[in-house]
């Protein structure tokens, strides 16, 4: 416990095993995908086999992990906005951006859990749909599009999901402030 | 244990035993036109392409459970496509969430899925431990695994009373309503609330099992069986409710694991993955329970799964009463856990720190984790980014109500109407989870 502020301490806090629980086959996955994939990483966050990697591999990859490594499923794709902890541990040869897109994968035969990573820059938030390997992503990446604003390229049917049609915005950016929603009845002048 | 764990299980085979074991020929049929979901096949199209109609079943509809809309193009009375629409319970809880310290959030994730709330604060509190590196003390541990059992138990009955309405058999809603009444009664004696507990914290529980839990709890377990017993010889071989159920909204092994659907409705199709058995988190390795599985993957097998779940949730929580540990209920961890009431009274450094930790909360080591465990609907995880300070960057829950909507396409197509309301039944989704 406690605040950890320099890098050192929070590279160690990464590596090592939060739960005593490494299974070194998921990293054994990770290890092998990276090898295969350009610039892509292998690493451990809190005791968990993580593999960060291009944007532009992210199907590939699922692709590599469905086929060659029999993860059967991708349970959970999300996104997180890094706009105001730009300065967060990356594994080395990752660049930082300000989005994350966040997939999780499992495989039931092998009963291994694989985390992909990808960084996503601001001016161009766009990511390969996982649609085209794993179906049931649609509803996942529309909600991150809905969102976050990130879009995914091949996606069938890329709509607003949880927020109405019309809405302006992407709630989920750290700049889009709780509580905040324009005037409906502006003609209205109140007593105000 | 009886059945075999998932590691290493071989999908072929089991698709094959499936289909050796499948009588239904009219189920059969309707598999073989249904490569579509995996290959991405269009649509099938109408006979008359004027003659279809699309119609919007709720989101304000009696059997949508709460407000889900499925658009549905029907040609005739058959379903040839369909649609759900969600976002009409959208409350941005993820946002709320990285608002609230850690402390309060537990608040927070237990409103998702309201029907077992204390899944959601587990696996929130489970997934902050992991960060913290927190160790719990075993009273807690078994607690939070009787608790979490007990919670399974209401939830599937609520499941059984709202299916049994859906399908026609309105006297199974009395019925089931009545058995979870009970073991709400007996969490309320416990937690103190009927819902949204807030009882599982991080690093434990927020208080000691009251007097007298152990005989509360297997008087409730005694009810809830022969409550099941009743059920199940009311429905399980009524010739209507075996008209209504069997081969309607089949889904297969492969079908659904391509759209990450988990939970009864992946065991339906036969395949027996169940985190507590497969991945197991507190202390399921310690207890003895079946993972139920069929494998014919269609509604009544859905009921009959939830059902038998009951039944040996039961089970563990015996196992629970017999075996709970004394000691903490929850860690002695000074940073998270507030000091005892009564040392406020004496101690200015305990009054301190009890405003600090309800105001200002703990910091959370940067980091960021996935955990998931076995909700009564499926896979539930928690996905959390922490910053170092007592907020984190990011909470995601994986609902699995959410994923296994996805699987109602499927399901319904070709079926009548009146099917559509018992897939939707089946799937037992929960909107709060679904739209969070």
């Amino acid at each position: 416990m406690g605040e950890q502020t320099d890098a050192g301490a929070r590279e160690e806090f990464h590596e090592s095993a939060a739960d005593g629980a490494a299974d070194g086959a998921a990293d054994g996955v990770a290890a092998a995908v990276a090898a295969r994939v350009e610039g892509a990483v292998a690493a451990r966050s809190c005791g968990q086999a993580v593999l960060c990697c291009d944007r532009r591999h992210l199907a590939e990859v699922g692709r590599v992990l469905r086929d060659e490594h029999a993860f059967t499923s991708c349970v959970d794709v999300t996104a997180v906005d890094h706009l105001l902890d730009a300065d967060r541990w990356v594994p080395p040869g990752i660049v930082p951006e300000r989005f994350e897109v966040v997939a999780n994968f499992l495989s039931h035969p092998r009963n291994l859990r694989l985390r992909v990573i990808v960084e996503v820059p601001e001016d161009d938030p766009v990511v390969p749909s996982l649609t085209g390997v794993f179906p049931g992503t649609a509803f996942a990446e529309r909600e991150v599009f809905d969102l976050f604003g990130i879009r995914f390229e091949g996606h069938p049917d890329l709509t607003r999901i949880l927020m109405p049609d019309d809405w302006d915005g992407h709630p989920l950016r750290k700049d889009a402030p709780p509580a905040r929603i324009p005037v409906t009845f502006k003609a209205a002048g109140g007593p105000r | 244990m009886t059945v075999d764990p998932p590691v290493g299980a071989d999908l072929e085979a089991i698709e094959e035993e499936r289909l050796e074991r499948q009588t239904d020929e009219g189920a059969q049929e309707l598999r073989s036109t249904r490569e579509l979901v995996l290959t991405g096949a269009p649509w099938p199209e109408a006979a008359d392409p004027g003659e279809t109609m699309v119609v919007n079943m709720g989101p304000q509809h009696p059997s949508t459970h709460g407000v889900l809309r499925v658009m549905m193009e029907l040609e005739g009375e058959v379903v040839l496509r369909a649609k759900p629409v969600i976002g009409y319970l959208h409350t941005g809880m993820e946002k709320t969430g990285e608002e609230l310290t850690y402390v309060q959030g537990g608040t927070n994730v237990t409103r998702m899925d309201y029907a077992s709330c204390l899944s959601n604060e587990l696996v929130y509190s489970l997934a902050v431990e992991r960060l913290c590196g927190l160790e719990i003390p075993p009273r807690a541990t078994w607690a939070r695994m009787m608790l979490v059992e007990l919670q399974r138990m209401a939830s599937h009955l609520l499941f059984q009373a709202t299916n049994g309405m859906d399908i026609g058999a309105v006297s199974m809603m009395l019925y089931g309503w009545r058995e979870r009444e009970e073991v709400l009664r007996l969490l309320e004696r416990i937690t103190g609330l009927r819902m949204n507990h807030n009882f599982i914290r991080v690093g434990g529980i927020a208080a000691d099992l009251p007097d007298g839990w152990q005989e509360a709890t297997l008087a409730v377990c005694d009810r809830v069986e022969a409550g099941v017993r009743e059920y199940d010889a009311l429905l399980s071989e009524n010739p209507i409710w075996l008209e209504r159920t069997v081969g309607v909204g089949v889904i297969t092994t492969a079908e659904a694991l391509a759209l990450g659907v988990s939970g009864p409705i992946l065991r339906s199709t036969g395949y027996p993955w169940d985190l507590r058995r497969a991945q197991p988190y507190l202390a399921y390795d310690e207890v003895d329970f079946d993972v139920i599985h069929t494998t014919n993957g269609d509604c009544y097998d859905r009921y009959r799964i939830r059902l038998q779940e009951i039944l040996e949730s039961a089970r563990i929580v015996r196992q629970c009463v017999e075996r709970m540990p004394d000691g903490d209920y929850r860690s002695q961890d000074k940073k998270v856990t507030p000091p005892p009431r009564a040392r406020i009274d004496e101690s200015m450094e305990a009054l301190i720190h009890h405003f600090k930790l309800f105001t200002e909360g703990f910091g959370v080591p940067a980091g960021e984790t996935y955990v998931a465990i076995e909700s009564p609907r499926g896979e539930i995880g928690c996905y959390l980014v922490a910053d170092g300070t007592s907020r984190p960057v990011r909470m995601h829950i994986r609902g699995p109500s959410f994923y296994n909507l996805q699987v109602m396409e499927p399901m319904m197509r070709g079926h009548l109407v009146a099917d559509a309301v018992a897939v939707i039944s089946s799937v037992d989704p929960i909107m709060g989870e679904v739209d969070r």
